[in-house]
């Protein structure tokens, strides 16, 4: 679903946020992104979802070209930001309509796929509200409805569950397994919280300083006992919880 | 095109649930008609003045719609957007046509005011002008969304609306630039927004096929096709 070669980028004036970024996720499969703040993981997400041009490197994505071939990459993927991108002012219903229509649906079933992904989100009701009426955890559910209008092949999280508290955290996990086990869909995200990439990911790549410095199942990387606080620190030589500069 | 539509018909109805922007974007031309227009008309004819507000007000409501996309990028609704298939150009054009609609609800506004006070000018002057302000008002729009994305967002009010102020002034909206000294009247020359102004004030006392109103036509399609084009680009390369 996802195969980067060499994948890098460099701001200008600035190191590497990406070093050389090669990967392979499979379909199906959930994997978690695991890194302190400034690792590089939502530079490097932002590259495969189109947003940031690779200094250098290629990917396939989605069965397509990144550099290449960006809107049937777009076609094919969902993506849900860290600051999300509700509206604060539009009806819930009107803004879903307008994001399926995108995507080449008809008025009608982009209403229709509105009122299926309000559904599948435990969010049917709040059509008429407007975003900024919206508690903190719908507005990260309507976040993921955006993302699932199209019936997305592949879905890109980053930081899907930071602000939130414990019970929509627990509630956000749940409608990410279920996308995967319903619907077959294939999870990329970002985390630095090590819970969720524990109890959410099939497999985990840990990047520190743009390089990614391991990989493998949760249970495979916490080796002798070890928690993944501990694999971190000894990974990286400080906990997660530090920038990645400092 | 359907994408444009689609963006378009969102935008303007977001616009249109706040009506009262609408009728507050044209209060300061409106201001101008109402406390200056009367003193102007002792030297001068309704005529030179409303079409001098029009620009004035294009000026404004364009040069300021950038502003719209700094709330955008604020919230993530841009980054949203951008990784739909929609075309760049979409983006830009959808929002652009709605602040287009929204200038023209408001020139009206103007035109109707100016009316009141005693204006006369042929429908088809009134017509081709609105046309022509239009033109001018979506160049200016893009180059407003182009800077608002490039600028830091917490400039972009600031320096705006202070840098449409001699742009007002050097485009002859209050006083015919003939009237000015030479070295002012020089400087005029460099703004796009003089011609227009000027091939607007021919229109308006119905001379339809002169020079000016050519000279008119062509700087506002030059200035449009530069905005858009400028616009799309970064709408297309900016981490928005």
């Amino acid at each position: 679903m996802i195969n980067t070669t060499g994948l890098t980028k460099t701001y200008e004036g600035g190191p590497e946020a990406v070093a050389n970024l090669t990967m392979s996720v499979a379909p199906g499969e959930i994997v978690g992104f695991l890194g302190p703040n400034g690792a590089g993981k939502t530079t490097a997400m932002r590259m495969l979802t189109t947003l940031l041009k690779p200094t250098s490197g290629s990917a396939v994505v989605a069965g397509h070209d990144l550099l290449g071939d960006p809107r049937e990459v777009r076609r094919r993927i969902g993506y849900v930001s860290q600051s999300g991108g509700v509206d604060p002012a539009v009806p819930l219903g009107e803004e879903l309509e307008v994001q399926a229509m995108l995507y080449g649906l008809s008025r009608a079933r982009a209403s229709a796929r509105a009122a299926e992904v309000l559904a599948l989100l435990d969010l049917t009701g709040l059509e008429t509200r407007p975003g900024g009426a919206l508690s903190g955890g719908q507005r990260r559910r309507v976040d993921i409805a955006f993302a699932l209008t199209h019936r997305p092949v592949l879905l890109f999280l980053d930081e899907p569950t930071t602000g939130l508290d414990p019970r929509s955290r627990a509630a956000l996990w749940d409608h990410v397994r279920r996308l995967r086990a319903e619907q077959g869909v294939t999870v990329f995200l970002t985390t630095h919280y090590l819970d969720e990439a524990d109890a959410l990911c099939d497999r985990l790549l840990i990047m520190d300083r743009g390089r990614i410095v391991a990989e493998g199942a949760p249970a495979a990387l916490k080796t002798g006992g070890r928690t993944l606080d501990e694999v971190f620190l000894d990974l990286t030589g400080r906990p997660l919880g530090q920038e990645a500069g400092a | 095109m359907r994408d444009t539509w689609i963006l378009f018909r969102h935008s303007l109805r977001v616009s249109m649930r706040q009506k009262a922007g609408v009728v507050f974007g044209a209060v300061q031309p409106l201001l101008f008609l109402v406390l200056f227009g009367p003193l102007f008309a002792t030297i001068g004819t309704w005529e030179t003045l409303v079409p001098g507000l029009i620009v004035q007000l294009g000026l404004m409501s364009m040069g300021l719609a950038g502003f719209g996309v700094v709330f955008e990028k604020r919230s993530g609704v841009l980054e949203r957007l951008r990784v739909t298939p929609a075309s760049r150009l979409a983006l830009l054009l959808g929002r652009v046509l709605s602040n287009a609609v929204t200038l023209v609800l408001q020139t009206l506004l103007l035109v109707a005011a100016g009316y009141a006070f005693g204006m006369r000018a042929p429908l088809a002057g009134l017509a081709a002008g609105l046309v022509l302000v239009v033109v001018l008002g979506t160049g200016l729009a893009a180059l407003s969304y182009a800077i608002a994305l490039t600028m830091n967002e917490h400039l972009f009010a600031p320096v705006m609306s202070t840098a449409v102020v001699p742009l007002v002034l050097l485009s002859g909206s209050f006083l015919p630039m003939s009237m000015a000294p030479g070295w002012l009247d020089a400087l005029s020359h460099a703004s796009p927004f003089r011609y227009v102004l000027e091939a607007l004030r021919e229109l308006f006392a119905g001379r339809y096929a002169s020079a000016t109103v050519l000279t008119g036509v062509a700087v506002a399609v030059a200035f449009a096709a530069i905005g858009l084009l400028v616009g799309t680009r970064v709408f297309g390369e900016r981490t928005a």
